[in-house]
């Protein structure tokens, strides 16, 4: 479903060029939850913003479903860190912005915001402005959001990184559900280990600036999963071998001076 | 239950300075005949609002509520006039590099010529009735609501705007669903500050004393000085543009 072919992204700074990502290649099969891990820095924003059509690669391509990305489309929807929200829209006008925007028929999408916000657990919260929501909450509106669109993929940008530890395991869970239920093909980025396991069938582990795929791990544990599976001697082993790759870079990374 | 009135710390000032004027007239503290002790001005403010409008010959005699209305009516018609050109030229200056390279720096140079400078040149153009009001009054208001509504525009956040095409929006929807009530704030601020010129350039309308040269002069020194402040600013918020780039 998504194709990234030997991709590769510079960044004019100034008079230098500062290469973020080398020749990355990787390919996420229709319905598959695909996670991408990294030290911060590493450019994994960077390559889901090429997929989901903000940025260009200097060098490569991505395709989703065959076609070259040139422009954002709502067929990739995204799930920014920061919710992104219309803070002068309340969460049903913010729900039905996509399909309102598409001019789909009011009666149908009004159904399935309803149904949407339901299965996010945002009942009873649809004339709320974001201001008045907590973080955790607000995330569930950017989810909702892009749920509606029923887009081929779904982009996720360390959607979780900046809740506290337990708000984000409650919407780990929530996500989890949500997938059992759309099946969507998701890309999703995030720097925590145990995140990536819970979540995705693969997870790529990224190294340090230049960006590269380090390695292409496997998660074999069955699904339905729940937060529990995470203290799992299954669950463990993959960590402790997540953990041994993500060591090596990190130090590296440190090792690098700042601000590049 | 008792009633909670707002403490009146807004009379503090206005008090003193009541007080100030009635001393520095009563004590002699400015030149005599100069400056009318308030309660001469009270006075003729009275007539001016309740006074007979047909025993005197005075034009201010029973005529406030007249000019209050007339001049509220021109000041609103100038404003309202202001906002229509200054609001979408504002969207577009801010949102388009074109159109920011076309008109802001012609709207900068003009920017800093008073409003009584145009005088000469609206009674020529207008005539000396309410067509020339209107457009002084307008021009006025014109200037802070455009530079208000650019700057509104240029600060809306990124991530809404990926968000929103993200979402399947075009330019259009975009522009009217996103960039303008994300502007809205600022274009408020410059609806304040408009309102508030029109009203001094209701006042001036009837002065004519403000040569060509002075008006050039002006308006290249604002020019430059307004550039100038662009410059530091450039300089002084260096890490925002690095934020911009992350």
């Amino acid at each position: 479903m998504i194709e990234i072919e030997e991709v590769s992204k510079e960044f004019a700074k100034g008079e230098r060029r500062v290469l973020a990502l080398a020749e990355i290649s990787l390919s996420v099969a229709e319905c598959q939850f695909v996670a991408i891990l990294g030290p911060s820095g590493c450019g994994k924003s960077t390559l889901l913003n090429m997929v989901a059509g903000f940025d260009r690669p200097t060098r490569g391509v991505v395709r989703v479903a065959g076609e070259e990305i040139v422009a954002p489309a709502p067929s990739r929807a995204v799930v920014f860190q920061e919710p992104a929200l219309f803070p002068w829209l309340s969460v049903m006008e913010n729900v039905v912005f996509g399909p309102k925007t598409q001019r789909q028929p009011a009666a149908d999408y009004r159904r399935r915001a309803a149904q949407i916000i339901e299965q996010v657990g945002l009942r009873g919260f649809e004339t709320s402005y974001p201001a008045e929501l907590s973080g955790g909450m607000r995330q569930r509106v950017g989810i909702a959001r892009v749920l509606i669109m029923q887009p081929q993929v779904l982009l996720m940008d360390e959607p979780f990184g900046s809740l506290d530890a337990q708000t984000r395991m409650l919407m780990q869970e929530l996500l989890l559900q949500v997938w059992e239920r759309h099946h969507q093909t998701v890309l999703f980025i995030t720097h925590d280990i145990e995140e990536a396991l819970l979540l995705a069938d693969c997870v790529c582990v990224m190294t340090a600036r230049p960006g590269r795929i380090k390695k292409r791990i496997d998660v074999g544990i069955p699904r339905p999963r729940a937060i529990e599976v995470t203290t799992s001697p299954e669950f463990n082993a993959l960590r402790r071998e997540v953990l041994a790759l993500i060591r090596e870079e990190s130090e590296q990374a440190a090792m690098e001076p700042a601000g590049v | 239950m008792k009633l909670r009135l707002p403490a009146p710390w807004f009379a503090v000032l206005p008090v003193l300075l009541l007080a100030l004027w009635y001393f520095a007239v009563d004590r002699r503290w400015v030149a005599e005949g100069i400056i009318p002790p308030p309660e001469q001005v009270l006075r003729s403010w009275y007539t001016w609002i309740f006074g007979s409008s047909r025993a005197m010959l005075s034009p201010y005699s029973g005529t406030w509520l007249d000019n209050v209305a007339y001049s509220t009516r021109r000041v609103l018609q100038g404003f309202g006039l202001a906002a229509i050109v200054a609001i979408p030229l504002g969207l577009m200056i801010g949102w388009n590099r074109l159109a920011a390279r076309l008109v802001d720096p012609t709207v900068q140079m003009l920017r800093p010529v008073p409003i009584t400078a145009w005088l000469p040149f609206a009674i020529a153009v207008f005539g000396i009735y309410d067509a020339s009001a209107l457009f002084l009054i307008g021009l006025g208001a014109f200037y802070p609501i455009v530079v208000n509504t650019t700057h509104g525009v240029r600060d809306t956040n990124l991530l809404l705007l990926r968000a929103a095409r993200m979402l399947g929006a075009g330019t259009i929807t975009i522009l009217a669903k996103v960039v303008f009530p994300s502007a809205l704030p600022s274009i408020f601020t410059g609806l304040r500050l408009g309102i508030g010129v029109a009203w001094t350039a209701a006042y001036y309308v009837g002065r004519m004393d403000i040569c060509v040269a002075t008006m050039f002069s002006v308006g290249l020194l604002g020019f430059l000085s307004d550039r100038i402040i662009v410059w530091a600013g450039h300089l002084v918020l260096h890490w925002r543009t690095l934020e911009a780039h992350a």
